[in-house]
C-alpha cells in the first residue's frame, strides 16, 4: 500500500497540488480575476457549450449505432463493431489531421470547417464517438429479450415497446456513456489544436487557452482556468454517476 | 464481440433504416476522413511515404517515442501491479480515495498535466531546485516521460484489478497451503493468471504512450531531432514547416501503429474471454 | 493429531471462535458441523494458517504451528470453490507441490501418477480445469492436497458446489480413500447427513463454540442440548420436548397405552394433516391442539393398522422416556 501510495503522489498527486496551489498564489480574489477575465470567461463558455451538443449527438447516434451493432446482423459487422475502438487508438493529433484533410482549406468536398465551432463539434464527436456505444453495447445485450416480447405480447408496438421497456433499461449506461464523453471533450485538446484555429471569443477552447497562457507566462491564470476545468470534469462525472446510480435503483426496485 | 448466431432475418424497415443512419455515420465520421489521409498519403506511391518517415527528424522523433514508452511501460507495469494488488487484497482505510486517484488521469486534460508538470518540476516550481543541480525535467526527457507515465497510468490497474477481483485469492491460498512461499505463489500463480489482463493494459498503455499529444507539447522543448515525439512532429511538419505531405505521411504511420493496437487488442480480448 | 487450545477469532464485533479448544486422534476422520457462520470455516482455516488467531495454540503432530506460515504446515488444504489453478493442466496442478519442493522429475512423475490413478483422473490429465466436470476439479484438488504427503487433510466444504447425487458418490469415496491412505483428515460441513455419512468424529459448532463432540451415534442418540439435537437429524416438538420424529408412537385410542405409561405422561390429541408413504417409512403430519405443527414417522405396519387419513383425531406420545442421567431440562420427559 505504501509503495502504491507513493508513487500516485509523485505521479499524480503533487503535480495536481502544486497546480491547486499555484491557482490560490494571488490569493482568493486573484483565482476569481483570473477565471473571470473576459477571454477566460468566454473560452470556458465555447468549452462547455460544445462539449455539451458533442455529448447530445454522441447520446444519440451513439445509441442508434449501439442497437445497430447488438440487434441487426448484416456482413461485415464485426468489422464495423471494431471500428468503433479506432478514435481511442488513434492519437489526438492525427484525428485532427485526418478531419482537416476532409474539412480544411485543402477539402476535396468544398465544406470548410477549420476554424468554426462546427469544426469543433466534428473533432470532439470523432474523438468521443466510443463512449456511448461502448457503454450501451453491454447493456443492450443483458437486456431479456422475453420482456420486450412480452410487451409485444401485450399490444405494444416495436416503438412504445423501445420507448418504455428497452430505453430505461439503457438511460443509466447512455448517462454514463455521455458524462465520460463529455469530460473528455472539456479538456480535450490534440484533436482540436489543428482544426480550431484557436480564435479567441470563438473558437478557442479552454485547453488552448490555457496554453496560450503558460505561452505567455501567466501561470497563475493557467492554473486558475486549469482548476475550473478540473472541476467541472469532475462535478459532471459526480453528478451523472449519481443520476445513473438513481436510475438504476429504481430499476432494481421494481424487478 | 454480438452474437452472429441467430439466424438471419429479413429485416424490418425500420432496422433497414437504423442501420443506414448508423452506417452512414461511421462512414462520414470515420471512414472517409482516414480514407481520404491515407489516399493523399500513397497518392504517389510509397516512395515518398518512406521518404517522408525515414528523414533524420522522423527517425529521431520514432526513437524518442519508443524511449518513452520503454520508460513509461516498465514503470507502469511494475506501479500498476502493486496498486491493483493493494486495491484488491488490501485492507486499509483510504482504499476508495486510492481507487479515486488511480482514476484522476482519465479525467484531467492532457494541457492540464502539462501545467501541472510544468508547476511542480519547472524552473519555478517547488521542485525547480533540480534545475540549478543540472537536472533539467521540464523540456527535457525526464518531463516528457513525468507527462506520459501521468496519461497512461489507469490502464493497467484498470485492466488487472477486475481479474484479481473475479480470481479472488482461493487459488494464491491453495498454493501456500501446497507449499509455496509468496515469491513462488505470485511468480507461479498470480502472474499467470493475470497475464491477458496485464498484456492487454500494456497493449493501451503502449498506444496512449504513442499517441499522447497534449502532455507532451507542454513540456517538451520541441526541437527535431532531439525532444520531438512522431506526434509532435506531425504537429509541427504541419504548423511550423508547413509541410502537409509529411504531417500526412507521419500521421499515416501512427495511424498504422493505431491499427496495430487495435488488431492485437481485438486478438487478446478474444485470449482473454476464453481463459 | 491436531490440538487447538483456547482459539478465539474476532471480525471486529463478530466472535467467530469464542474459547474453541479440540483435539482431533491421528488417522481418524472429523467433521466440523455446524450453520453458516458458526465458526467452523474458520477454525479449519486457523488450523491451515490462513487465518491468524487472536488467541490460543495451535498444534499438529507435536509441533506448535501457531506463528508457522501455512506453507510450512504440511497440510493439504481443498477449498469448496476446488482453487484449481485454471492456467495449468491437471497433471500440472497435482504437480505443484512437488514441483515447489523442488522433487526430482521422476519422483514426481511416479507419484503424481499414482495419485492420478487413485483419484480416477488417470486419463485426463492433459486436460485444463475448464474442462472438467465439478466433481472432477473437486477430486484434482484432491489428489493436489494429498500429492505432498500431507500430516493432515484439511477440506472445507468439499462438496458444498456440487449436485447432490454426485455429492453422495464423492463422499463415499473419500470415506474409502480415507480408509486406504489414513491421514488425519478434518471435513467442514453444514449438512448433517454428510458428517453422518463419513466421519468417525463429529464436532458441532455453533455461534463460534463447540457444542458437542463425539461419535456420530453419540451425538445423535445422546445430544446435550437443544441445538446438537435438531441440528443432527430430524426433530418433532411435543409441548417442550424435542423429540426424534421415529421416536413417537401415535394410536387411535388412548387405552392402547398401559395405565403406568399413561400416568407416567398422558398422550397428546392431534389432528392428521397430510400421510405421506415413502417405502418402509410413513411420514404423518400432525397439528396438536396447541396449533403447533409436527411430524411423526412410523412404520408401514403401524400404518397399515391404523389407516391413517387426513382429517382423523390420533393420540401422539413419545415412545419411551429417556433415563433421568441422560436428560437434561428441554429432553426430560
Amino acid at each position: 500500500m505504501g509503495v502504491a501510495t507513493l508513487w500516485l503522489s509523485i505521479i499524480v498527486l503533487l503535480p495536481l497540488a502544486a497546480l491547486a496551489v499555484t491557482s490560490m498564489e494571488n490569493g482568493v480574489a486573484g483565482f476569481i480575476d483570473a477565471v473571470t477575465q473576459p477571454a477566460a470567461l468566454a473560452t470556458l463558455r465555447i468549452t462547455v457549450t460544445v462539449s455539451a451538443i458533442v455529448a447530445l449527438i454522441n447520446v444519440v447516434m451513439g445509441t442508434i449505432v449501439a442497437w445497430v451493432l447488438v440487434r441487426d446482423d448484416f456482413p461485415g459487422k464485426r468489422f464495423v463493431n471494431a471500428t468503433i475502438d479506432l478514435p481511442f487508438a488513434l492519437p489526438t493529433i492525427v484525428a485532427s489531421i485526418v478531419l482537416l484533410a476532409l474539412y480544411g482549406p485543402n477539402s476535396p468536398i468544398g465544406i470548410h470547417l477549420n476554424a468554426t465551432p462546427a469544426g469543433l463539434v466534428v473533432a470532439l464527436t470523432f474523438v468521443t464517438l466510443p463512449f456511448v456505444v461502448r457503454a450501451v453495447q453491454p447493456v443492450l445485450m443483458e437486456v431479456d429479450r422475453e420482456v420486450e416480447q412480452a410487451a409485444h405480447s401485450l399490444g405494444a408496438g416495436p416503438w412504445t415497446t423501445f420507448r418504455r421497456v428497452v430505453l430505461p433499461a439503457l438511460t443509466p449506461a447512455m448517462i454514463s456513456g455521455a458524462g465520460l464523453a463529455f469530460a473528455r471533450a472539456i479538456g480535450e485538446y490534440g484533436s482540436v489544436v489543428l482544426i480550431g484555429g484557436n480564435i479567441p471569443h470563438e473558437t478557442q477552447v479552454a485547453s488552448q487557452y490555457i496554453q496560450q497562457q503558460i505561452e505567455i507566462d501567466r501561470p497563475v491564470n493557467a492554473a486558475a482556468v486549469s482548476v475550473v476545468l478540473l472541476l467541472i470534469s469532475f462535478l459532471s462525472l459526480f453528478v451523472l454517476r449519481l443520476w445513473a446510480g438513481r436510475t438504476q435503483r429504481h430499476e432494481e426496485q421494481d424487478a | 464481440m454480438t452474437s452472429t448466431t441467430q439466424k438471419r432475418q429479413k429485416p424490418s424497415a425500420g432496422t433497414l433504416i437504423l442501420r443506414t443512419i448508423a452506417l452512414v455515420y461511421l462512414f462520414v465520421l470515420l471512414a472517409v476522413p482516414i480514407g481520404l489521409i491515407l489516399y493523399r498519403t500513397f497518392a504517389n506511391g510509397i516512395g515518398p511515404f518512406i521518404d517522408s518517415i525515414t528523414t533524420p527528424a522522423a527517425i529521431s522523433a520514432f526513437n524518442l517515442s519508443l524511449l518513452l514508452v520503454a520508460i513509461a511501460v516498465p514503470l507502469n507495469v511494475v506501479f500498476g501491479v502493486i496498486t491493483s494488488l493493494a486495491l484488491v487484497r488490501g485492507r486499509f482505510p483510504g482504499r476508495k480515495l486510492l481507487q479515486a486517484v488511480v482514476d484522476l488521469p482519465f479525467a484531467v486534460s492532457p494541457i492540464v498535466v502539462g501545467v501541472a508538470l510544468i508547476l511542480l518540476w519547472g524552473r519555478d516550481g517547488w521542485f525547480g531546485g533540480l534545475e540549478t543541480l543540472g537536472i533539467k525535467v521540464i523540456y527535457g526527457i525526464p518531463g516528457m516521460a513525468l507527462a506520459t507515465i501521468f496519461v497512461t497510468l489507469p490502464f493497467v490497474v484498470r485492466e488487472v484489478e477486475p481479474v484479481l477481483r473475479e480470481i479472488g485469492n482461493d487459488q494464491e491460498q491453495a498454493a501456500a497451503t501446497l507449499g509455496a512461499n509468496p515469491w513462488q505463489t505470485f511468480w507461479r500463480i498470480t502472474l499467470p493468471s493475470i497475464r491477458w489482463g496485464l498484456t492487454y493494459g500494456i497493449v493501451l498503455t503502449v498506444a496512449r504512450a504513442l499517441g499522447e499529444f497534449g502532455a507532451v507539447i507542454m513540456v517538451s522543448s520541441g526541437f527535431p531531432g532531439v525532444s520531438q515525439t512522431l506526434t509532435l512532429l506531425v504537429h509541427a511538419r504541419y504548423i511550423d514547416d508547413h509541410n502537409t505531405y509529411g504531417a500526412y505521411a507521419a500521421a499515416t504511420l501512427l495511424m498504422g501503429l493505431a491499427m496495430l493496437t487495435l488488431l492485437l487488442m481485438t486478438l487478446l480480448d478474444r485470449k482473454r474471454s476464453h481463459s | 493429531m491436531i490440538d487447538v487450545t483456547d482459539a478465539r477469532k474476532y471480525y471486529g464485533d463478530f466472535t467467530a471462535l469464542d474459547d474453541v479448544s479440540l483435539s482431533i486422534p491421528a488417522g481418524s476422520l472429523t467433521a466440523l458441523l455446524g450453520p453458516s457462520g458458526s465458526g467452523k470455516s474458520t477454525l479449519l482455516r486457523s488450523i491451515a494458517g490462513l487465518e491468524t488467531l487472536d488467541a490460543g495454540r495451535v498444534v499438529i503432530s507435536g509441533d506448535d504451528v501457531t506463528d508457522v506460515p501455512p506453507q510450512k504446515r504440511g497440510i493439504g488444504f481443498v477449498f469448496q470453490h476446488y482453487a484449481a489453478f485454471k492456467h495449468m493442466t491437471v497433471r500440472d496442478n497435482v504437480a505443484f507441490g512437488l514441483t515447489i519442493r523442488k522433487r526430482p522429475k521422476n519422483e514426481i512423475n511416479r507419484k503424481v501418477d499414482e495419485l492420478l490413478e487413485i483419484v480416477g483422473l488417470g486419463g485426463l490429465q492433459k486436460r485444463y480445469p475448464a474442462q472438467l466436470s465439478g466433481g472432477q476439479r473437486q477430486r484434482m484438488a484432491l489428489a493436489r492436497a494429498l500429492a505432498v504427503d500431507p500430516q493432515v487433510l484439511l477440506l472445507d466444504e468439499p462438496f458444498g458446489a456440487l449436485d447432490a447425487k454426485v455429492r453422495a458418490d464423492l463422499r463415499q469415496w473419500l470415506r474409502r480413500l480415507h480408509d486406504e491412505v489414513h491421514v488425519t483428515t478434518v471435513l467442514v460441513t453444514h449438512d448433517q447427513e454428510e458428517a453422518l455419512d463419513v466421519a468417525d468424529q463429529i464436532a458441532v459448532l455453533n455461534k463460534g463454540r463447540i457444542e458437542q463432540i463425539g461419535a456420530p451415534e453419540d451425538l445423535y442418540e445422546r445430544p446435550v442440548n437443544d441445538f446438537v439435537m435438531s441440528f443432527l437429524g430430524s426433530v418433532a416438538k411435543i409441548g417442550p420436548h424435542l423429540v426424534r420424529p421415529h421416536d413417537l408412537r401415535l394410536e387411535r385410542a388412548l387405552e392402547r397405552w398401559s395405565p403406568e405409561e399413561r400416568a407416567e405422561m398422558e398422550p397428546s390429541k392431534a389432528t392428521v394433516g397430510r400421510v405421506v408413504r415413502l417405502g418402509f417409512e410413513v411420514r404423518v403430519d400432525l397439528l396438536d391442539e396447541a396449533g403447533e405443527r409436527l411430524s411423526a414417522e412410523i412404520t408401514r405396519r403401524d400404518d397399515e393398522r391404523l389407516a391413517l387419513k387426513a382429517g382423523d383425531v390420533v393420540y401422539v406420545r413419545p415412545v419411551r422416556a429417556l433415563p433421568p442421567e441422560e436428560a437434561f431440562p428441554a429432553l426430560a420427559m
